[in-house]
C-alpha cells in the first residue's frame, strides 16, 4: 500500500481510538468504584453532543463569531451539563440499585440510555435527522505527499490525549484520585475511614461523564456530523473495548480502544464493502472474549465462597 | 371431586374476565377508551396480586395444570372467533401469541438459568429469515421450514454460547449485545439477504392448504385469513408454555435454579453447570427461532429493521414487566406492551420512551415485575386444608 494512504489510515485509526478510549475509560471507572456498567454512558456521549450543538446554535444567534469563545463556550456547556447528569444517574439511579443483583443496573441503565436517545430524537427539533456538526477549529491541511494532515484532527488527538492523561493524575495523584481508589478498593474500610462514598461515587460518574461528553464533542468536531443513535455504536464500542482491555483497569480501556480502532480500520482496508468493519470489528471481539474471558489485562479476581 | 369443580369454576371466571378484556382492548377504538382499559388492567394485576382472590385462581390453575391450558387456548380462540372479520385485531392476536413463545424462551435463559441474552430480536431474525430463504428457494413443506428455522436459530445460540460459558454477568451480556448489533448490520450490509429492503416471505401452506386465503364457514360467514395463523401460532405458544413449565416444575427446573443463585454452590454440588447453561440458550433460541418462522410468513414481508437492539430490550422488558421467570406473567405483559401502542396512536411514536421509563420505574420499586415470580412449591400436591 502506498505509505501516504497507509499514513491517512493510521491517523483515523488513532482518531477514532482516541474517541473510543475517552469512552472506555469512563466504563472502566464506573465498574472500578461500584462494581457496575453504566449503559447508558454512550448515550452521554451523544447527550453531550447535542448540548454542544443548542449551546453553539443560541450563541450563534445572540450574534457571536468568534471561534474560539464559541468552541469553550460549547465544551463547557456540554462538559458542565453531562457531569451533572452523570451524578443524578449514580445518585437517582445507580446508588439505589446497588444492593440489587448486578444485572438490574445494566438493565435500569441500558433502558436510560433507550430513554435519553428517544428523547432527542423526539423533543430535539427535527432530532431524527442527522445534524451537522459546525467546524470550530482551524481546519489548514498540510500535505506530506499523499498525506494530508489536518490541524483540526492533530489538535483532537492532543486534546484526546491530554484529557485521557489528565484523568490518570488526578486518579493516581490527587487526595480525591486516592479517595476514588481507596472505593474501588474496599467500599465499607473506604467508608470507616471516614470517605464520603456517596460523594466519592458521584464525583466519579460525573468525571467520567464529561470525559463522555468530550468525546461526544470531538466525535462532532471530527465528523461534523452528529445523530441521535450514535450513542448506542459509541456505548457497544466503549464497552467491549473496557472489557477486552480488562474492567476496571485504566491502562485496558486504552489499549481497548486503540485496539477496536484498529480492528475496524483493518476491517475497512480488508474488506471491498466498508460497512462490514463492525461486523468484523464485534466478530472479534467476541472471539477475543472467548480467548481471554476478563480481557486482555485481565481483572483481579477472587471469589469469596 | 367437587373441590375439583370448584377449581374449574374459578378459572373458568378468570379466564372469561380476560377473554372480555382482550376481546374489548382489540376492539375498541376510542383513544380514551383503551386508555382507560390498559391503565385499568394495570391496577387490577396490582390489586390481584397477594389477595385471596388472586391466589384462589393462581391455586386453582395450579391444581390441574393441562385443563388450564386447554381452557386458556379455547379462551384465545373463543375471542378469535369473535374477531373474525377484523384482520388486524387477529394479526395483533397472532403477534402476541407469537411473542409470548419468544418471551418464553427469554424466560428459560433469563429468568430459569440466569444467563442474559440482549439478542432476542437477533435471534428472532434468524428464524425469520432462515424460513424466508428456505420457504422461497427449497420444495421443504412449510412445517419442516418452521423446525428448521427454529434449529438454525438454536446452532447459531449454540456456537455464542463457547464465549459465553467462558465468561460471567457484564462480559456475556457484552457478547449477546455485540451478536445482536452485529446480526443487524451483517444483515443490511449483505445483498444477497435483501440488504435494508429485506426479503418477501411465502405464506404457509399446510398439506396443500393454503393460510393465506380466507376461511369460509358458511356461505355469507368468512373470515379473515389471520385466523389461521392465529391458531398455528397460539399452538405454538401453548406448546412452549407447557414445556416451559413442565422444564421449571422438574428436576431440570431445580438445577436451573441452582445454577441461576449460585453458580460456585450448585458446581461444588456436583451440577454441570456449563450443560445446563446450554439447554437453557439452546432451548429458548429454538423457541425465538420458530415464532420467527411463522412471523416472518404471516406478515408476508421481513427486514433488518425489524431486528434492532431496541427491539431486544422490548422482549426483555416484556419479561421483566411480567415477572422474571414467571411464565404467566409474560401473557399479559405482551398483550399491554405490543399492543398499546398499535391502539393507542398518541404513544405509537413515543412507545420505546415510554418502555423505557416504565421498566426504569419497575427495577427501581418493583423489581419483582407485575406477577412475581413464586418460590418453588416442593410439595405440589399438597392442599391447604
Amino acid at each position: 500500500m502506498d505509505p501516504g494512504l497507509a499514513g491517512q489510515y493510521l491517523l483515523n485509526g488513532l482518531m477514532l481510538g482516541v474517541i473510543y478510549a475517552m469512552v472506555a475509560v469512563g466504563f472502566t471507572l464506573f465498574f472500578g468504584v461500584l462494581d457496575v456498567i453504566k449503559f447508558s454512558h454512550g448515550d452521554v456521549v451523544m447527550a453531550g453532543a447535542f448540548v454542544g450543538l443548542a449551546t453553539f446554535i443560541g450563541l450563534r444567534d445572540l450574534g457571536i463569531v468568534s471561534s474560539l469563545a464559541l468552541l469553550l463556550a460549547v465544551s463547557t456547556a456540554a462538559l458542565i451539563s453531562m457531569a451533572l447528569l452523570g451524578a443524578l444517574i449514580a445518585r437517582f439511579l445507580v446508588l439505589p440499585l446497588r444492593t440489587a443483583p448486578p444485572l438490574n443496573t445494566l438493565l435500569v441503565t441500558l433502558m436510560l440510555g433507550l430513554a435519553l436517545r428517544e428523547a432527542v430524537r423526539l423533543f430535539y427539533p427535527n432530532g431524527s435527522n442527522p445534524k451537522p456538526f459546525p467546524r470550530l477549529l482551524p481546519a489548514e491541511a498540510y500535505s506530506f505527499g499523499s498525506f494530508t494532515l489536518r490541524l483540526d484532527s492533530a489538535l483532537l488527538l492532543a486534546t484526546g490525549l491530554l484529557a485521557i492523561v489528565l484523568v490518570h493524575l488526578l486518579i493516581n495523584k490527587t487526595r480525591l484520585g486516592l479517595a476514588i481508589r481507596a472505593v474501588a478498593q474496599d467500599p465499607e474500610t473506604a467508608k470507616v475511614m471516614g470517605i464520603d462514598f456517596e460523594r466519592v461515587v458521584m464525583i466519579t460518574f460525573a468525571i467520567g461523564s464529561a470525559l463522555a461528553a468530550l468525546a461526544g464533542i470531538t466525535n462532532g468536531l471530527y465528523y461534523n456530523e452528529i445523530n441521535f443513535g450514535m450513542g448506542l455504536l459509541l456505548g457497544v464500542i466503549g464497552f467491549s473495548a473496557a472489557v477486552v482491555g480488562g474492567l476496571g483497569n485504566i491502562y485496558g480501556a486504552i489499549i481497548g480502544g486503540f485496539l477496536f480502532a484498529g480492528l475496524q480500520t483493518v476491517g475497512a482496508v480488508w474488506f471491498s464493502v466498508p460497512a462490514y468493519k463492525d461486523v468484523f470489528a464485534f466478530a472479534a471481539v467476541i472471539l477475543l472474549m472467548a480467548w481471554k474471558p476478563t480481557g486482555l489485562i485481565a481483572e483481579k479476581s477472587a471469589e469469596r465462597v | 371431586m367437587r373441590e375439583g369443580y370448584k377449581d374449574a369454576a374459578c378459572v373458568v371466571l378468570a379466564l372469561a374476565a380476560c377473554a372480555v378484556f382482550t376481546y374489548l382492548f382489540l376492539e375498541i377504538e376510542q383513544q380514551w377508551e383503551v386508555a382507560a382499559l390498559a391503565i385499568g388492567a394495570l391496577a387490577v394485576m396490582l390489586v390481584m396480586r397477594g389477595r385471596a382472590i388472586g391466589t384462589r385462581v393462581e391455586r386453582s390453575a395450579a391444581a390441574s395444570p393441562r385443563t388450564a391450558v386447554v381452557m386458556t387456548m379455547i379462551a384465545v380462540l373463543i375471542v378469535a372467533a369473535a374477531l373474525h372479520e377484523s384482520h388486524f385485531a387477529l394479526l395483533m392476536l397472532a403477534t402476541v401469541a407469537l411473542f409470548v413463545t419468544v418471551c418464553l424462551g427469554l424466560t428459560i435463559q433469563f429468568g430459569y438459568a440466569g444467563i442474559v441474552n440482549f439478542a432476542g430480536a437477533a435471534f428472532f431474525g434468524i428464524g425469520c429469515y432462515t424460513t424466508a430463504v428456505l420457504a422461497a428457494h427449497t420444495p421443504l413443506p412449510h412445517i419442516a421450514v418452521i423446525a428448521a428455522s427454529g434449529l438454525t436459530a438454536a446452532l447459531i445460540g449454540s456456537i455464542l454460547i463457547l464465549p459465553i460459558l467462558r465468561t460471567r454477568g457484564h462480559y456475556a451480556a457484552l457478547i449477546t449485545i455485540a451478536f445482536g448489533i452485529l446480526f443487524k448490520t451483517f444483515l443490511e450490509v449483505n445483498d444477497i439477504l435483501g440488504g435494508p429492503q429485506g426479503l418477501k416471505v411465502p405464506g404457509m401452506t399446510l398439506f396443500g392448504w393454503s393460510f393465506n386465503e380466507p376461511v369460509r364457514i358458511t356461505d355469507n360467514i368468512e373470515a379473515s385469513f389471520y385466523i389461521n395463523y392465529v391458531v398455528l401460532a397460539v399452538a405454538l405458544a401453548a406448546s412452549a408454555f407447557v414445556i416451559a413449565k413442565r422444564l421449571e416444575r422438574s428436576w431440570i427446573g431445580l438445577n436451573f435454579d441452582a445454577v441461576r443463585l449460585d453458580e460456585t454452590a450448585a458446581s461444588v454440588f456436583g451440577i454441570g453447570v456449563a450443560r445446563w447453561k446450554i439447554l437453557a440458550f439452546t432451548l429458548g433460541n429454538f423457541f425465538t427461532g420458530t415464532a420467527g418462522a411463522v412471523y416472518a410468513m404471516m406478515t408476508g414481508f421481513i427486514a433488518p429493521n425489524s431486528f434492532t437492539f431496541g427491539d431486544s430490550l422490548i422482549l426483555v422488558s416484556i419479561v421483566i414487566l411480567g415477572g422474571l421467570g414467571n411464565a404467566v406473567g409474560v401473557i399479559p405483559a405482551a398483550l399491554l406492551l405490543l399492543v398499546l401502542p398499535e391502539k393507542l396512536q398518541v404513544i405509537q411514536e413515543y412507545r420505546f420512551l415510554l418502555y423505557a421509563v416504565l421498566v426504569i420505574l419497575i427495577l427501581l420499586y418493583r423489581p419483582e415485575g407485575l406477577l412475581p415470580r413464586r418460590l418453588r412449591d416442593y410439595f405440589p400436591n399438597r392442599r391447604n386444608a
